[in-house]
């Protein structure tokens, strides 16, 4: 039960830390290598407007959200736009914005550093044990879980059930078809990537209640969100949360009943099953 | 090139070489590179950089360095090696090159240290590390004998924390039951190994034993292993992101053994304000004689320059060697690099600093460094040392306040 629960409160953390990214690059075709700076900007915020202004994290995300939904935007319409105007395929976009991210990432993490110098942040949130199934687990992981359960259920049910939700998805399957319906494919991808944007910050923010975070630190959540957007298949969102949650169950399964040495290792032999098995991701569609 | 810029052109270098001219005698440049960003970056920004711009600024403010007979403020120049040991060699070279700099801060962390120790003896500038922590002083100082080491040795550090244990075992306060884990990279490797054959030879039972990868903050089973195994003691050699993960699951799973040790960060300022009182008890690597008046002056200066208090270990350590440094300069009377090397390696002398008096062996290295603290009553002291007076007694950690 332990195990299944930690398990499962991990998973939650890193379905926050990828749901964004797996909007950006399954609908706007960025595969953002930013995004972990994203996070980490987001959980600066939370970790600036509680230690300042004594805002808890919950509430600061009403500010957070629509801000990074702004900013990430703006990223789009005034750095990425120039490369979706002149890439001549699918495959040179994605190139072109691996390379153009990488380097924003590195221009974040500067910028980060120079507001809020090199050194550690965290602060204590709800720090306190809560006890389920006679075991006791943080009360932040829990609602940070909660939480990601239902941005992801927001989510799914905007994407599968709205207007809005149609013209992202019909972009994803297939961006040349889907002007031809009447669908601007730069404004939904624009949408996409600002609304991924908007999901990794708060999801930085609801991680910052127990991670200590530097701004350096972002590369780390980059490469566990590209291993869970892979695994569940890039532009579904059901997969990436089944992803998180088998890693997060998987992993803690292996720290304590293995070795926690081994966490890393499980975590990509399952990658590397997946990558065998299903090349296309647990909920991804075969290219045609 | 019009006549505008032309005319700029001229105004800009006349000003420069003017400049030049002026100050070229009485200024000592310093050279330092080491992490502002990358994995490293953080423990830099509260340990190395804060310290390293106090021990300028103090020294300017009081008239410079005096060197034969002139004062010579320092300007100090400032490079991000990226936690890089490729970027560290690169910026040493480019500081000794390009920059020209009188002498360079060693950089920051024991890995970075050795790599910029071929580099730093092929330049030929002295090397007083502030941050390097191995056990191998005896191998480095024979290779780059430009290398001088502060900190102290690791295995007398794994060491003294298994002997604190066994001092509180026969004391009664804490039972035979250890559970050893520590981060998977070289210094957790090492440090456990030496912990484990120490305890062991003390009669101590392993209960519980693992490592976890560099950079996991998701610790619940490594507490919860500890915790069923009945562990009655808890030693991480940890990193700082999981210092503050394994005590926060500590606190959460109410895991509370007689005797809990974290190591890097546990002596961080930012350890005691983000547990405050929780944490009265917990024992951690380092240490300083935190009721001396040179380190209160110390701890002072800093907080006003950097907005941040000190940590009660390395950061004494990192000032303390430009001490060392500035002093060799005054001693020898002269900016040559091989004359104050000269000095350097002259036994005999002895440095005035913050740690105390500091004096290096046939190796190089200080013999008298703080090992193991404790945090009582919101101050983390030092419980054990080699060499230095002041270590207050261990107190039996009464469990998460």
């Amino acid at each position: 039960m332990f195990i299944l629960i930690t398990g499962l409160l991990l998973g939650g953390t890193y379905a926050l830390i990828a749901l964004g990214l797996n909007l950006q690059y399954g609908v706007a075709r960025i595969m953002n290598l930013a995004n972990g700076e994203m996070l980490v900007a987001g959980g600066f915020a939370a970790f600036w407007l509680y230690t300042a202004g004594q805002i808890n994290p919950i509430a600061a995300l009403l500010v957070i959200a629509p801000l990074a939904f702004a900013a990430n935007w703006l990223i789009y319409q005034v750095m990425l736009v120039p490369l979706v105007k002149r890439a001549k395929s699918r495959g040179a976009l994605e190139v072109d914005s691996i390379l153009a991210t990488f380097g924003m990432s590195f221009a974040f993490v500067g910028i980060m550093s120079w507001i809020f110098g090199g050194g550690y942040f965290n602060y204590a949130f709800l720090a306190t044990p809560v006890d389920l199934f006679g075991s006791s687990y943080a009360q932040n992981r829990v609602v940070a879980f909660v939480l990601a359960v239902l941005i992801g259920g927001a989510l799914w049910l905007w994407l599968s059930f709205t207007r809005a939700g149609l013209n992202l998805r019909a972009v994803s399957v297939n961006p040349r078809s889907a002007p031809l319906v009447g669908i601007d494919v730069r404004a939904a991808s624009a949408l996409a990537f600002a609304l991924g944007g908007a999901v990794t910050a708060t999801g930085g923010a609801l991680v910052s209640m127990f991670f200590t975070l530097d701004a350096s630190v972002g590369v780390l959540f980059t490469m566990k969100a590209l291993i869970i957007v892979i695994m569940g298949g890039v532009g579904d969102i059901r997969g990436t949360i089944v992803a998180a949650v088998l890693l997060g169950i998987a992993e803690t399964a292996v720290a304590r009943l293995i070795d926690p040495g081994l966490t890393l290792a499980a975590a990509y032999l399952l990658f590397l099953l997946v990558l065998l098995f299903r090349p296309q991701g647990l909920f991804g569609k075969a290219q045609t | 090139m019009n006549r505008r810029t032309l005319f700029k052109a001229v105004a800009a270098l006349t000003l420069a070489s003017g400049i030049g001219m002026a100050q070229a005698q009485d200024v000592l440049r310093l050279g330092a590179a080491a992490p502002q960003t990358g994995p490293l970056a953080g423990g830099a920004a509260v340990t190395h950089w804060p310290a390293v711009r106090l021990w300028v600024s103090q020294t300017n403010a009081a008239g410079g360095l005096q060197v034969g007979d002139r004062r010579m403020t320092v300007e100090l120049i400032e490079y991000d090696d990226q936690t890089n040991p490729q970027q560290a060699i690169m910026a040493a070279q480019r500081l000794a090159t390009q920059d020209q700099v009188d002498f360079m801060v060693a950089p920051y962390s024991t890995g970075l240290n050795l790599a910029a120790a071929p580099i730093f003896a092929q330049l030929g500038y002295p090397m007083v590390t502030g941050t390097a922590v191995t056990n191998n002083q005896p191998e480095l100082a024979a290779q780059f004998p430009n290398m001088f080491f502060v900190l102290g040795r690791t295995g007398v550090m794994a060491e003294d924390i298994a002997n604190v244990l066994v001092g509180m075992r026969e004391r009664g306060e804490v039972g035979s039951r250890v559970a050893l884990v520590n981060v998977a990279d070289a210094f957790g490797i090492e440090m456990a190994g030496i912990s484990r054959s120490v305890l062991e030879g003390a009669g101590f039972e392993i209960v519980y034993q693992t490592s976890y990868p560099l950079g996991t903050q998701d610790l619940a089973p490594v507490i919860d292993g500890a915790k069923s195994a009945g562990a009655e003691a808890f030693v991480a050699w940890s990193y700082p992101g999981d210092t503050f993960a394994l005590t926060d699951q500590a606190i959460v799973q109410n895991y509370a053994p007689q005797a809990f040790f974290t190591a890097v960060a546990t002596a961080f300022p930012a350890y005691g304000a983000r547990f405050g009182a929780q944490i009265e008890g917990v024992l951690g690597m380092g240490g300083v004689n935190a009721d001396d008046a040179a380190f209160q002056e110390f701890a002072a200066a800093h907080a006003a320059l950097a907005g941040q208090g000190p940590d009660y270990w390395a950061s004494a350590a990192t000032y303390g060697a430009l001490q060392i440094l500035g002093q060799a300069i005054t001693g020898a009377g002269t900016t040559d690099r091989a004359a104050v090397l000269a000095y350097l390696q002259d036994r005999s002398h002895e440095y005035q600093t913050v740690l105390g008096p500091v004096n290096f062996n046939e190796n190089n290295d200080n013999e008298r460094y703080w090992t193991v603290g404790q945090w009582q009553g919101g101050v983390f002291r030092g419980v054990a040392a080699r060499g230095r007076d002041g270590a207050v007694p261990v107190q039996v950690f009464d469990g998460w306040q």
